[in-house]
């Protein structure tokens, strides 16, 4: 049994739960191919026009998979915590794809409701392994492995890597630290992203995102706004950036943002005005299907070249 | 005495200024969004902000600019962007330099407790039980009438001989509902509405029949829609909306506090299509779209503004909902961007199609197989 698992969404903030999970269960795990020209132009086909970027991937994702195996794994995340959901687009998703994608008829629609719960977690795996015929023993095996591959991944994180892209423990001497605050599912494709990571660490950058922060620290900063958002990674990343510009852990802040994105125009103002009031230099970079890797090059070198020059500025006034 | 502004949203601005009146607060009332209104929003709200945002930032800015001390919105539980807005509102005009107090009031169900001092704040009058009752009476017959005077409006509108009669009458009962002070005046009001409304020559045929669904503040505002339904009626088209002020404030805050979900109809109806809430309106727009083909609708306009996400979703269901309900439909993304003449072009045209969609369906329908294959068809 062939079970395909699009790249895109939730892949990358719970890849190695998931894949762990089915592997352990002995299916046969296929993630689509990384993300190409191909993928986005049979994405921009079928989704609607004015959907953000990731959506039109996440169809040209599946669009890739639904051919070549048995099901498509598509969840609905809805809640993995008490006090946010997700985007409308994650709400949806399988009913978007239901209708826009002819012939998609394999989908294994799993609903994510779990409320922060460990025993909620287990039912929903109990629920998708039922579906395959495997016993209670072989599940909870399957969900332990799973749940201890995650836990490794956030570990690395922690430490400073970015395994999504491959990168290793980043050099802790680098001349600037700089936070990049976005989506998984943006920040860690390496194609819609144009790879401004990599990009960023070449020209002699520490990164820091929304994941290498833990999430106690990231709780401390839920009061900051006088309501809370609605959006689990929005949360994320907007406390993310409290973080810095609390503490002073960074020399800049960026944002990396889809076109079009919903909840991002109001997480980008509120960042936008508090980084102003703290004189912390702030870029935000919009990515769609149609963002040219020049454009990009030259904005993030003249932001890395105005902190370095800054930096250097203060370094002689002390 | 505070100086209260709020949101412009249609005819009800004038009801809303009368409730802050008897509650003891001075208004500055809003003015009809113009362009002018639209640009101070989009110079100052972000990019990719929706249009209600950005004109309801510009009605904020010219309200502030007149005076007004206090601003009240509604609030939300998201998670439509919407339920954030009091909150970005806020943060931009401070920042502007402007100071004022911002009052969101939240839906009862979940934040009972926030909406009360809310309106305590709001309250600046000793008023007794039965003052409450009274103005309690007299705001929501009120806007029930200017909900009446409306719907009349759309079903007139196509039948009438002359022109941009029914338009007048509507301004007109409007007009006479601004200056009513007492429920008695309402209901005099309603009377005469209904002998005006009697008193427009009418043609007697069967008009196409289009059903508007969409994100509320474009469906309802019709300085935000460009008078789409105005233009609807004119080219002789009965219209529908799915959302009138009365029975979404009924359904939202009165039922939210008695757990009840409100338009549970068109929420079953849309759930084999669309499995989970997601906000703002999407799921309405679905079930509504089902309602109209059900009863026997030519057609269907989705009104979303732009990078509205529950619109998006919604958008991405609606045409095979449509396409199996045997019923037309069109989208419009609305945004500051948007001109009257493109959008009645591209209504022009749609209103056409199912003209002759209808056309053809009559003629098969009488087994006139001949005529039809005639014609080619």
């Amino acid at each position: 049994m062939k079970i395909g698992v699009p790249r895109a969404f939730a892949y990358y903030a719970y890849y190695p739960f998931i894949i762990t999970f089915f592997e352990e269960l002995g299916l046969e795990v296929v993630v689509s191919d990384p993300t190409s020209k191909e993928i986005i132009d049979a994405g921009v086909e079928d989704a609607v026009a004015e959907a953000c970027v990731p959506l039109k991937l996440y169809h040209g994702h599946v669009k890739n998979l639904m051919d070549r195996v048995d099901y498509v794994f598509v969840p609905r995340l809805v809640r993995v915590n008490q006090e946010a959901t997700f985007c409308p687009k994650f709400l949806g998703l399988p009913d978007i794809l239901v209708c826009t994608v002819e012939n998609f008829d394999n989908m294994l629609e799993v609903r994510v409701d779990i409320r922060n719960s460990g025993k909620k977690l287990f039912q929903l795996c109990r629920l998708v392994a039922k579906k395959f015929n495997r016993g209670f023993l072989k599940t909870w095996k399957a969900f332990k492995k799973a749940e201890e591959s995650y836990r490794k991944y956030r570990e690395e994180f922690l430490k400073g890597a970015i395994p999504p892209l491959g990168i290793g423990v980043q050099d802790d001497k680098a001349d600037v630290r700089l936070g990049v605050v976005g989506y998984p599912y943006l920040l860690y494709d390496p194609y819609v992203s144009l790879d401004i990571i990599n990009k960023l660490i070449k020209m002699g950058v520490y990164v820091v995102t929304p994941e290498m922060v833990p999430e106690e620290v990231k709780k401390k900063y839920a009061g900051k706004l006088k309501k809370t958002l609605f959006w689990t990674f929005s949360n994320s990343v907007l406390r993310t950036a409290f973080h810095f510009l609390e503490t002073g852990m960074v020399d800049g802040i960026i944002h990396v943002t889809a076109f079009g994105c919903g909840p991002d125009f109001i997480v980008d103002k509120i960042i936008e005005l508090e980084a102003k009031e703290r004189n912390v230099p702030f870029l935000t970079v919009t990515f769609d299907e149609h963002t040219g890797q020049e454009g990009v090059n030259t904005r993030l070198e003249a932001f890395i070249d105005m902190l370095k020059r800054k930096k250097a500025k203060e370094a002689i006034l002390v | 005495m505070r100086r209260v502004s709020y949101p412009y949203l249609g005819n009800a601005t004038v009801t809303f200024k009368k409730l802050m009146n008897a509650l003891g607060n001075e208004v500055v009332l809003p003015r009809r969004p113009t362009e002018e209104t639209l640009s101070l929003g989009t110079k100052y709200a972000p990019e990719f902000a929706c249009l209600p945002f950005k004109i309801v930032l510009g009605t904020y800015i010219e309200a502030l600019e007149a005076g007004a001390d206090t601003l009240v919105s509604t609030g939300g539980v998201g998670p439509c962007r919407a339920g954030l807005y009091t909150t970005l509102h806020e943060k931009i005009l401070k920042s502007l330099g402007y100071e004022f107090e911002m009052i969101t009031l939240e839906p009862p169900g979940r934040h009972l407790k926030e909406l009360i001092a809310s309106i305590k704040k709001l309250v600046n009058r000793k008023l007794s039980f039965s003052d409450y009752c009274r103005i309690g009476r007299f705001v929501w017959k009120e806007i029930q009438l200017l909900d009446k005077v409306e719907k009349l409006s759309h079903k007139i509108r196509p039948l009438e001989v002359k022109k941009g009669e029914t338009t007048k009458t509507f301004r007109k009962c409007a007009e006479l509902i601004a200056q009513a002070q007492t429920y008695e005046d309402l209901l005099e009001i309603e009377r005469e509405a209904e002998l005006l409304y009697d008193k427009i020559d009418k043609k007697d045929f069967d008009p196409l029949k289009i059903g508007i669904v969409g994100e509320i503040y474009v469906v309802i505002e019709p300085a935000a829609n460009l008078e789409i339904e105005e233009m609807l009626g004119d080219l002789g088209v009965y219209v529908e909306r799915s959302m009138f002020l009365a029975s979404y404030t009924f359904y939202n805050a009165i039922m939210d506090l008695f757990r009840m979900p409100g338009e549970r109809d068109v929420k079953k109806i849309a759930s084999p299509y669309f499995k989970e809430m997601c906000g703002g309106h999407g799921r309405e727009s679905v079930g509504n779209a089902i309602l109209y083909a059900k009863r026997g609708f030519d057609g269907v306009i989705q009104l979303s503004p732009f990078t509205c996400i529950p619109e998006i979703v919604a958008k991405s269901i609606l045409p095979k909902v449509c396409a199996e309900h045997d019923i037309g439909f069109l989208s419009i993304t609305l945004d500051e961007q948007t001109g009257k003449e493109g959008l009645r072009t591209r209504i022009e045209a749609f209103v056409d199609l199912l003209a002759a969609k209808k056309k053809y369906k009559a003629m098969h329908k009488k087994g006139d197989v001949t005529y039809g294959t005639l014609l080619g068809h």
